[in-house]
């Protein structure tokens, strides 16, 4: 049992929760994600870490209301437990000094984009911070993502902050006018596809991270395999990052979709 | 032929007891071998295939067990023993059966066998300790020594509590097991019991592994591995659920945390693919995925959030004990058609005999001789077909079973809307990786001593599947019991 001692909301359907995990919040690296279990009868699901205290002994957590476990989890008060939370997994964000190095960040993947962020700034890069959303309730951390960025572009579908337009336009953007030597995305699958396009285009290896179905979280299932580079890949022991070039994000969102209908 | 008394410590009952020599002269052996072979009460097929819980077999009744127990004729050199791979005194907990101390009998079994009642239900017999059975000499069918130990063990556990064991004084040396299934089961009651102070950390939210995850209730009820953990509870062995060790802790942790030594049983883990177009659409599944998210996640059941694709037309592929758990369990969510895909033939199927008994009798297919060479997919991504290649045994491979040979052109399509790939697993390099200096073989596995199962680094023992690669509960749980005995004389030898 892991105690949320904060609770904030970032928008109707996005919330930030800090929670009691010591053990985690000591081995964590930027990355890493968990896997949670709301209640005694919940599902097994993976939330990327976004921040840590190991002094406090907490982890922070950006959950987004998609899906039953996760409304659950967005309900949930200050004071109140996950029934269990097992972690750090995954591999850590290979940090190094690129150069420059664009984070693109769309919707609630700028949560766990942050610790990146702030890694690579702290390995010495330059850092241009792309966050986009669907208007300017949706965008989130900015203030974060700021303290920790050489640069900060905003775009909005609505131009409600920012400029308008998509997260692709603003990479394009800084890739046109200066070089980029590296570029990070987190976001939704389909954000990422078009990421990995246009970067693959400009030829700038990118690395993605994905959010697949997982049960297990430690390699034992392969519910959240990929196909990178023709080959299977688990996202859980294998990623979740990975060469976005590589990645077959259209195989991916269709195995997204597993259990969208004939849930029962 | 082995000598028996080196295989067996036979510490509890002797052969040479007075009440055994006694027992033998009870009835001549032709009067025992003339007792037909007892027949395990079972749930009827028709019902069993609509519950996910009850228990297929029954167990023997009390008198059963006696009467079935009185067959074995206490052979002076018995060969079951030498089938079993950790060598239980089989005729010596068979023979508390038949003169009614069942108490005994249990404590014969738990001589060698951490988790009787696990074995009991699990254990291939038939290829183990009931083939080495006199009578099989004799052209009669041997005793049937997995539904004894079953009894023994289940009829132990029934015992109140106030008669087992208090919780003995640990000698404070701190010992880490990495892994709840068999083998670190097995392991942390041979050190317990050693006075040692055990700490078992288990990467999901409950204990049991394998047990729990993978073989299903109809099979293993839950019940039976819970209470053998309760009763490591009470020998005090302490538990840590949600903890990856190379994750959460490192192995440097654990040392600064205070434990000597570890003994890593992290088991196989990664399931495998065939790597076959379109095995990654919806519908096509490792069976590790389907049978966890039934059996430890509670998918199907009443009120548990965890989903599961529930197929009308089901098709698993591989023809190990996995696989028919995952065929059967495909019945019980409601299946139409639940069919076996193997590429050899029936005789030459891992799987335990009578689990291909109990999927026959519940109306699974066998398709025997094909292998799927390719799945088809709907519009909407999902399987709904599969090109079965068939196949005729060719020369024996390296396993010495007759290898799998295409018959050219010979290829079928069978629509089906969920497959479940139960073509074994590797091991699952997450533990070993996350340790510097731990050699790792070239499969993967962690390298240890054949004898005491210690690895490159000294306080580091492994057993079970981390070191097999793939193989049974038995093998796992004699693996703890080595390590255990091999780690103690280390630990003892080191002083503290």
């Amino acid at each position: 049992m892991n105690k949320i001692l904060e609770k904030q909301y970032f928008s109707e359907k996005v919330v930030k929760l800090v929670v009691e995990a010591p053990s985690i919040a000591r081995s964590r690296k930027p990355g890493h994600f968990v896997i949670v279990i709301d209640e005694a009868c919940g599902e097994r699901i993976p939330l990327t870490i976004a921040d840590a205290d190991p002094e406090r002994g907490t982890i922070t957590l950006v959950v987004q209301a998609v899906g039953e476990s996760t409304q659950r989890i967005c309900a949930l008060d200050q004071g109140d437990f996950l029934h269990n939370v097992v972690g750090p997994l995954g591999r850590a964000t290979d940090i190094a000094a690129h150069g420059t190095v664009v984070c693109a960040g769309g919707g609630v993947g700028v949560a766990p984009l942050l610790p990146i962020i702030k890694a690579m700034k702290q390995a010495g890069n330059r850092v241009v911070s792309v966050i986009a959303a669907r208007n300017a309730s949706l965008i989130i951390l900015e203030d974060q993502v700021r303290e920790w960025s050489d640069e900060v572009i905003i775009m909005t579908d609505d131009g409600s902050a920012g400029d308008k337009g998509l997260v692709t336009q603003g990479v394009e953007n800084v890739i046109l006018r200066e070089k980029v030597d590296k570029v990070v995305t987190i976001g939704p699958a389909i954000m990422m596809k078009f990421v990995s396009a246009l970067t693959k285009k400009y030829e700038v290896p990118t690395i993605c991270s994905l959010n697949t179905i997982m049960v297990d979280g430690t390699g034992m299932c392969g519910a959240c395999r990929v196909s990178v580079g023709g080959k299977t890949r688990f996202v859980c022991v294998d990623g979740p990052e990975f060469d976005a070039h590589q990645v077959d994000f259209d195989e991916m969102m269709l195995r997204m979709r597993a259990y969208d209908k004939p849930r029962k | 032929m082995e000598d028996y008394t080196q295989v067996v410590g036979a510490t509890i009952s002797p052969r040479d007891a007075e009440w055994r020599e006694i027992l033998r002269q009870d009835k001549s052996a032709k009067e025992r071998s003339a007792i037909p072979r007892a027949q395990m009460p079972q749930l009827d097929p028709s019902y069993r295939v609509t519950t996910m819980e009850a228990e297929v077999n029954q167990g023997l009744s009390e008198e059963q067990a006696v009467v079935e127990a009185s067959r074995c004729l206490d052979c002076p050199n018995p060969g079951c023993v030498i089938g079993c791979p950790v060598g239980i005194n089989i005729p010596g907990f068979i023979k508390n059966i038949e003169r009614g101390d069942f108490h005994q009998a249990a404590m014969t079994l738990k001589e060698t066998s951490a988790l009787p009642a696990v074995c009991g239900r699990v254990c291939p017999q038939e290829k183990q300790c009931e083939s080495k059975c006199i009578y099989n000499k004799m052209k009669k069918e041997p005793v049937a020594i997995g539904w004894l130990e079953r009894f023994a063990a289940d009829t132990e556990q029934k015992r109140s509590d106030s008669d087992k064991a208090v919780q003995p004084l640990t000698n404070g040396r701190r010992i880490a097991v990495v892994g709840s299934g068999p083998a670190g089961l097995s392991f942390a009651g041979e050190m317990s019991r050693r006075g040692y102070d055990i700490t078992v950390f288990e990467a999901l939210h409950e204990i049991g592994g394998v047990l729990k995850y993978g073989i299903p209730e109809f099979r293993l009820p839950n019940v039976v591995v819970e209470n053998e953990i309760d009763s490591l509870r009470r020998d005090g062995v302490n538990f840590e659920v949600d903890c990856v060790i190379g994750k959460t802790y490192s192995y440097d942790d654990l040392l600064s945390m205070g434990f000597e030594a570890m003994f890593v049983a992290s088991g196989a883990g990664l399931p495998r693919f065939m790597g076959i177009p379109g095995e990654n659409l919806i519908g096509v599944m490792s069976s590790n995925e389907y049978l966890t998210r039934i059996n430890l996640m509670g998918a199907g059941r009443e009120g548990y959030a965890t989903p599961v694709l529930k197929g009308t037309r089901v098709a698993v592929i591989g023809g190990g004990n996995t696989a028919m758990d995952s065929v059967r369990t495909a019945l019980r969510m409601g299946a139409e058609e639940a069919s076996i895909v193997y590429r050899r033939s029936e005789a030459e199927m891992p799987a335990r005999v009578e689990e291909v008994h109990h999927a026959k009798e519940e109306g699974v297919k066998f398709l025997t001789l094909h292998n799927p060479v390719e799945y088809l997919s709907d519009e909407n991504g999902r399987v709904c077909a599969m090109r079965l290649q068939r196949m005729e045994l060719g020369e024996p491979d390296a396993s010495g079973r007759r290898s799998p040979v295409p018959v050219e052109g010979a290829i079928e399509e069978v629509p089906v809307d969920l497959v479940i790939v139960s073509v074994g697993v590797s091991p699952n390099p997450l533990v070993p990786s996350s340790i510097d200096g731990l050699e790792v073989t070239r499969r993967g596995t962690i390298a240890v001593d054949d004898t005491t199962l210690q690895s490159s680094i000294p306080v580091l023992y492994a057993g079970g599947d981390i070191v097999r690669g793939g193989a049974t509960v038995i093998l796992a749980m004699g693996d703890g019991r080595r390590a255990a005995a091999a780690m103690d004389e280390m630990l003892s030898a080191k002083g503290k």
